[in-house]
Order: C-alpha cells, then structure tokens, then sequence
C-alpha cells in the first residue's frame, strides 16, 4: 500500500494514501474527538467534533479529508476549540444523561468528548434535558431503543444499510424533531429489522443497549453453535452462566458480525430443563440413575442384542451438533463393536 | 463448499437456489447483500421470494421439481450464445460434446413450459452468471432435498464447469451446510460406507473403489515424495497415502480397514452400514433393533415421522444422549445427560472446510458429561480399553489417520486461528480454494441429467398444493435450543404457513384461521400468513414448531444416489379446521 508523510500537532506520521486525516491520527494515538465515525462505516461528517485545521487551508472535518503528502494538520487551536465546544454541548444538553444508571457507563464516547473538552460546573444546567421525555422502544426482546439519549450520529443507520444491507431504520422529522425511526416510526419489532445487534454494537452511546446487559467477568473464545457459518464469538461469562457473547472479529469468517441467534440466543445452556442426570425408563416412567446403573443397562442390551441377533443389529445417529472428537469415538465405538451402520442429518 | 466465506463480498455474480441464507445462514446472507451493494449481479432461482428476491437482478420462480430443467436450459443459453469458457472447457474437463447435445432440446421456450419462467428471464439469468469475471453457486437442501437431488447437484456443477468457475477465487459452488458441525460428522467417519476422510469401508474387491477407479490408485509413499513435488499439488485434495504402495489388483478398501484395525486394536466389519433411512425401515425386519442416538432428533426431522416412532418402540433398545429431554428422548429406555458446546472444549468444521477449536466456558450441568468422556466409558465396558484424557489426544488420532485432510492441523495452530482441509502437513497452509490446479479426480467431468417429472408425490384433485419447507430466522431446527429463549419465543412463537393470499381466498380462509394439511401420509394443523412470497398453488412450513410436525407429512421415497429424503415437496389438501 502506498505511504504518505503528513504533520499532526508537528509529529510526523506515516499513514495509508487511502486514510483520512482521523483515521492517521488515531492508528497514531492521537485523539480528536468523535461521535458519527466508525471504523467500519464509510465517513458521514455529521456530528463536526472532529474539525482540525490543515495549515494554510483553514478548517476541515477531518474524517472526510483524505491524508495528503506533506500537509501539516493542528487537532487543536482557539477556532476549533470554539466550534468543538458549540457541537459537543449542544449534545450534551440534548442528552439524558443519567450515567450511573447506563449501560454504556464508561464505555461512552460522549463520556470521552465531554472529559476532552472539559464541561464547566453550571454552564449548561439551564438547558439540560432532565427527563426522559420520548418513549423508549423496548418492543425487541433483545435490545432497548433509547432516543432520549440518541445523539443523532446515524451509526446505527449506516450499519444496517452498510453492514447487513438491511435499511430497517433511517432518520426522520426535521430540526429539533429529527431522530431514528423506522418505516412509519413503528416500534422496531414490527420494521423489517433482523434483531442481529449490529447497531448496538455499534451506537457510541447509551442509546441502543441490551435488554437486560450485565457485563461479563471474564470471556472466553468459541465458535457459535448455531448454523453451518462457524461465526467466532467471545462468551461473556458470569460465574457458571453465560450473560453475553460478541462477534470475534479477528475470524477471517464473520469478522465480528453475527446474528440474532448467535448473538442473543444462549439461554439454553443455563437452562432449567437441562439434562443433568442419567434416567431409565421403568413401567413407562424415566426415573434418574446413577452413570453406572445406566451405562451398566446400555452396556448389557447391546451385548443382549448382538448375541440374539448379530452386530448389525445395532445403529448409531450421530450428531451435527457434537465436537469432530466426540463423533469420530462415536463411530469407532459402534465399527470397533461390529456395525458400520451409522449415519448423521447430514443425509436429510 | 469449494471457496471460502470471505470471498463472497467479491463475487462478479451470485447464483442463488434453494437455499434463503438471510435466514438460515445469516451472516453469509449480509455477505451476499454486501457482494451485491459491490455490483455482482444476483440470481435467485427459488419457486418462494425470499428476501434475497427482493434485490436479485432476476428471479427464476420455478415450479417446485424442475430444477434440472430450469439449471439445463441456463446451460443451452450460455452455450448458444458462446458464452462458455472454452480455454477452460479444453484444458480441465472432458465430454463437454454430450453436455451439448443434450441440453440443446432445452431451449429457453421449451423450459419456460415446464418450469413457469418466461423464456426471456432465463436468457438474462445465463447472460448475467457467464458474462461475470467470477460466478459462484449458493445451494442447500431446496436443491438436494429431492428424489433426484444428487442430479440436480450434477446440472449445478455443469453450469460452473461451462463458464470455468470452479477453481478460482470469488467463484465456485457453496452448499451451505446447515448445522455446526455437520460437515465435522460427515469428515469423522459417520456415515455408513467411509470412515474419517472419506476412507472406504465397504469391501471392493470385485468393483474397485471410488479412488481406484478414477485415479488409478498406485498411491506414493509419503517418503518418496519430495516437498517440492507435492507442493506442486498442495492446492488439490491427494488421495490416501499407505505404508506400503498398493497396486491396482489389491482392495484400497483391505488397505483401509487393516489400518483402521491395526491402530484400533479390532477386527473392523466390511459390511455395509445401514442408512438412516434404513434404521427406521418400513418392513420390520429390516429395521435396526438398538439405537444409540447422539444429539439427533429424528421424530421431528424425518420423513413421514410416524414411521420413525413406530419404529423406535419397536426397537429392542434405545439410548438417547442429549443436552434435553427432546421428543426422540421420549422413546429412549436410557437417557445419558451431555454437556453442551461452552462445556467442553473441541472442534467444529464449518461450511467452508475449516477447523476452528471451541473451549470449555463453563462446567457441565450437574452430572452431565462431554459426549466424548460417555463414549469413553461405554467403550471400556466393553473392554475396549480407552484411555483419552483430552479431546487434542482424540483430535492427534484422527489426523494421524487422516493424514490427507487433517494431518498438519495441530491444537497449536487451530488455536492461532482456523485451518481449511486439507492441510497435510504441518508446515501446510491448509486450502482455502479446491480443485485449484487440477480437480480432485483429475479432470473436471461433464455429466448428462435430464429432467423428468417427479412422480412421487404429484399434485392432483385430491392433493391440490405443493407443500415446501423452509426455516425461520428466529428459530433453528427442532427448537431444542432456541425454544429456550423467551426472546426468540416472543418473536415467533408458532408455526404459520405461508400461504398466496388469492389461495387463501379460494379455501375462504381469513388471516387467523387454523388450517388442516393433509398428505398421503397424515395431516396435522397449523396457522396461516397470508403473504405473496408463496405464488398461488404453493404452501410453505418449517419444521421448527413439534406442535405442527410438517416432516409428518413428507414423503420417505429416497434420491437413489445419495439416499437423502425428498423433504421439500409433496402434494397437500388444505382445510379450515
């Protein structure tokens, strides 16, 4: 790929030609404030907090502007602080912002602009919003639509149209009025969304947030055992439960992207209805046994049976569920026993 | 599937049949509406507009069974127009001529009978997937899930022969596999006629097997093969390498199964295995008499169900192991608890081939244990004495005896991301794209099918509707695991079959009735959506809901290759109940 050289604050960076002046500036650690850019979505130039100056051009937004050879960027100055400021408060009072009670406390961009620009005791108090006045969508079972703390920066948009070509949510109204709606601004579950949770994923603020979130204490790396995609996911684990999972985006398969199913669907593990001990039936009743009584029963009928009337008469349906190990013992068991007949769903 | 998921965004054109990935395989449905918004041109040939419909190019709406009419008049298009890869036809594939004369009777007005799709839409399709740089072909059980399914596969692989797709990157064929792991249980050995790697068990010594047959089976010793010389080949599936070379009078299948004895300490049996179908058989004494049934649920999930419950009480035992008390448990006289996917660690082998490790999250549920350990303890009371104390242990024996396609694929390496087979040594980058120099029995081969109406299970006065099946975004399969989620239960919480709304209004139906579907196998009941993605004349169920068991009303009759069931369509009478 070819390099070019620019100046951001007098440091000499090397970036990509293809880059914008942001994404050079933070692949170097050098914050400038953001809300609508998302590394995954092709730049929007909505939200204006990233303005820096190009030197002897005069102010630009800088996730639009492509790096150049040789230019000299400044991320801060007593102009762009200005424009900054109005962008980032004008946010800021528009949001209801309770964040204690936020799922997306201290995992919060406007958190991260608010620290960077600094907010004056009182300044804004005046024009704060302080309730919660639109409703909240919580018709998804899976996550809560909340416009009260939506800072209009489209992500959520742009991902379902650029990142699962879905399109169920768009902006609507005007001026003061604007916010994310879907077709007929009906509650999302009855819109053409698919529930994938990409938008909440995505959304920087507490805006979109899951139903129910507890953050996890530890995560661990699998493969989602739904369809044939073999999408890689972290489990978020909370004492022997499993309480969230996100896409894996190193995988080369799903690069972080997953479904509903994949996504939001693993309370079958923590089930009640669980198996968790051997049963027998007895008089037509299962009644739970020990590992011993029941694979000392197993082990007994097929004997039984082989001597009555031949290895062949025992089969085998294996699973399209279990692990490569656990279906290849499966088949040397019931081959080292005297039948090849075993089959999967794979022939259905 | 011959190319990899990530190539999918890339595609030049997308041939889309039998398949609706935006609900079964979602994330390769985004792929294919991310490929589209890059400009690939779609195709959806499906009898249902499914969602990918929506923004195809073009929609073959066929009638259910005519597949091979539609896929060979696609062939006629292309070769009347020129538009085959000729260079490739010379070079990498043989008897192109009978493909020719035998498709030529399928004009494009010919077809347009048989299958309902104006002739011109036929002439656009054949122009979009040849004139593309790449094409690739999506496909699953709408394709093989017929009595002629295998054939239909086979008219498919001609269409990617014809216009040289098969090979290279952005193209190929994707059967997408429907479950975790059902690409893994096929690579494992279990299926009646191969162990792991597709290794052949039944004897041949009269016939010759597959291998023998196609490659002449001399194989090479490993030794005598340097690297250089194999990495030529590195990119294309090698047959199975011996101890010793074996000659072309000897069995492969012999081979085979004294090295499959040696290392397992038995005498394996080289009679063929039963199929499923052929566990559960209709006359009695045909059937098997033990199940031992692992993760499987095959009440819900088989053809004419009734036959398969009549036959599990018929059986002299039955084991179940599963995570639940699912509806083939019912008929278990021992059922053995298992821990689920967080419980234990492994692998699964996905749609594209690859191996990818999952890990143990969380212990098992109360006494339940990892199939593996279960299996482990049957087998010592067999006095097989096992003694595997790891899942990598299990995983180093299969690659060590299926050096072919697991060989390089150590614990060590999956762990640092997944590795597509083959991969047969360690220092082998395993195989993102088949049949890339050459196809795994040499030269590409065109084969000639003809389409023939099924006979099997026809509309007529009686059974007035062809009944297809498909799958539901929020659920998954049986809903062993995703009728757990009060979530997804919310989002659809019964079955509704698909029904043309002018259809609806012919039976006098309103939108919350209750209909009874009958077959000529049985009947059961199900709500309606009156909607436009069935066209008049065409119902649609999943079999997602035990309460409306839609694969009750299937038909058992088998594809004679493959000997996969006809799940997707048979005729149907339709009532208010």
């Amino acid at each position: 790929m070819d390099k070019v050289v620019l100046k951001l604050d007098d440091l000499e960076v090397m970036a990509n030609k293809e880059d914008t002046i942001l994404q050079a500036a933070l692949d170097h650690g050098i914050y400038i404030p953001h809300l609508c850019y998302h590394p995954d979505l092709k730049p929007f130039g909505g939200c204006r907090l990233c303005v820096v100056e190009i030197e002897g051009r005069g102010l630009t937004i800088s996730c639009k502007a492509p790096v150049e050879e040789g230019i000299a960027v400044r991320t801060e100055g007593p102009e762009i602080d200005k424009m900054r400021r109005v962008a980032a408060e004008l946010l800021i009072v528009n949001h209801y912002s309770e964040c204690l009670q936020c799922a997306r406390n201290t995992d919060c961009k406007l958190q991260d602009i608010a620290a960077y620009i600094g907010i004056e005791e009182g300044r804004l108090q005046r024009l704060k919003r302080t309730a919660r006045d639109l409703p909240l969508d919580d018709s998804n079972p899976f996550f809560i639509r909340d416009p009260n703390k939506c800072v209009l920066c489209g992500i959520c948009v742009r991902t379902c149209e650029e990142i699962n070509g879905v399109g169920a949510i768009d902006f609507a109204f005007r001026g003061l009025d604007t916010r994310i709606s879907t077709l007929k601004d009906k509650p999302i579950v009855e819109s053409r969304c698919e529930s994938c949770g990409e938008c909440v994923v995505r959304c920087p603020v507490g805006a979109l947030v899951p139903q129910n979130m507890r953050k996890p204490e530890r995560e661990v790396k699998s493969i989602c055992p739904y369809c044939g995609t073999g999408c890689g996911i972290y489990l978020g684990i909370r004492g022997d439960k499993i309480v969230s999972a996100r896409g894996d985006r190193d995988s080369v398969v799903n690069k972080g992207q997953l479904c509903v199913k994949g996504r939001f669907s693993y309370d079958f593990v923590n089930h009640p209805d669980r198996l968790t001990t051997p049963l027998i039936k007895r008089n037509g009743v299962f009644v739970e046994a020990t590992w011993d009584e029941a694979l000392d029963l197993v082990t007994a009928k097929f004997k039984e049976a082989q001597e009555k009337y031949g290895p062949e008469a025992l089969a085998g349906l294996s699973s399209a569920r279990v692990t490569n190990e656990e279906n290849y013992l499966f088949q040397k068991l019931l081959r080292s026993l005297g039948t090849n007949s075993i089959d999967c769903c794979a022939r259905l | 599937m011959t190319n990899t998921v990530d190539e999918i965004a890339g595609a030049g054109a997308i041939l889309v049949t039998g398949i609706n990935p935006t609900e079964s395989q979602p994330v390769i449905g985004y792929r294919i509406r991310q490929a589209v918004r890059n400009g690939a041109k779609l195709i959806v040939a499906d009898p249902r507009r499914i969602q990918l419909a929506e923004i195809a190019d073009v929609h073959l709406q066929f009638k259910p069974g005519t597949d091979i009419a539609l896929f060979n008049a696609l062939a006629h298009v292309i070769i009347k127009e020129g538009l085959q890869d000729q260079e490739y036809i010379e070079t990498r594939t043989q008897d192109f001529q009978h493909l020719k004369k035998m498709v030529e009777k399928y004009t494009p007005d010919y077809v347009a009978k048989i299958t309902g799709v104006a002739a011109e839409k036929i002439i656009t399709a054949a122009r979009l997937f040849a004139q593309a740089d790449s094409g690739s072909i999506f496909y699953a059980m709408g394709v093989t899930q017929h009595t002629c399914g295998t054939e239909n596969v086979v008219a498919l692989t001609n269409l990617s022969l014809l216009t040289g797709n098969l090979g290279k990157p952005h193209a190929g064929m994707y059967p997408l596999r429907g479950q975790n792991n059902v690409q893994g249980a096929c690579d494992m050995g279990c299926l009646p006629n191969v162990l792991t790697g597709y290794q052949p068990v039944h004897s041949d010594r009269d016939t010759g097997t597959y291998w023998q047959r196609l490659k002449g089976a001399v194989s090479r010793q490993p030794s005598a093969v340097s690297r250089e010389e194999a990495g030529a080949d590195s990119s294309v599936i090698e047959s199975i390498e011996f101890d010793e070379p074996i000659s072309l009078n000897m069995s492969v299948s012999d081979t085979i199964r004294a090295k499959f004895s040696r290392a397992w300490g038995v005498e394996l049996s080289d009679v063929p295995g039963r199929t499923i179908a052929e566990m559960f058989h209709y006359f009695p004494h045909r059937r098997s008499r033990i199940m031992y049934i692992m993760g499987e649920n095959p009440v819900l999930t088989s053809p004419q169900a009734e036959l398969v419950r009549e036959a599990l009480e018929d059986m002299d035992f039955v084991v179940v192991q599963d995570i639940f008390l699912n509806e083939t448990a019912q008929y278990a006289d021992v059922v053995l608890p298992a821990a689920s996917f967080a419980e234990k660690d492994g692998t699964f082998i996905n749609t594209e081939r690859r191996v990818q490790l999952i890990r143990r999250a969380i212990k098992p549920r109360g006494d339940s244990k990892a199939d593996w350990e279960i299996i482990q303890e049957l087998a010592n009371r067999f006095g097989l004495n096992w003694n595997y104390s790891s899942a990598e242990e299990i995983w180093d024996e299969v690659r060590e005896l299926t050096p072919h396609y697991f060989g390089g694929m150590s614990y060590e390496r999956l762990d640092a991301g997944g590795l597509q087979w083959p991969c047969t040594a360690i220092d082998h980058p395993g195989t993102p794209i088949l049949h890339k120099s050459k196809f795994a029995r040499g030269i590409g081969q065109f084969s000639t099918v003809e389409y023939r109406p099924l006979a099997a299970d026809a509309t007529d006065e009686d059974y007035p509707f062809i009944l297809t099946t498909g799958r539901k975004l929020y659920h998954y399969h049986t809903r062993t695991m995703t009728g757990k989620s009060d979530g997804l239960n919310s989002l659809i919480k019964e079955e509704r079959m698909e029904i043309n709304p002018q259809d609806a209004e012919g039976l006098g139906l309103d939108a919350e009735d209750t209909v009874k579907v009958t077959s000529r196998r049985g009947s059961i009941k199900s709500k309606i959506n009156l909607t436009d993605r069935v066209p008049p004349g065409l119902v649609c169920m999943s079999f997602h809901f035990a309460e409306s068991p839609v694969n009750v009303l299937m038909n058992p009759a088998v594809c004679n290759m493959s000997v996969a069931s006809g799940l997707k369509s048979c005729g149907v009478r339709i009532e208010k109940a």
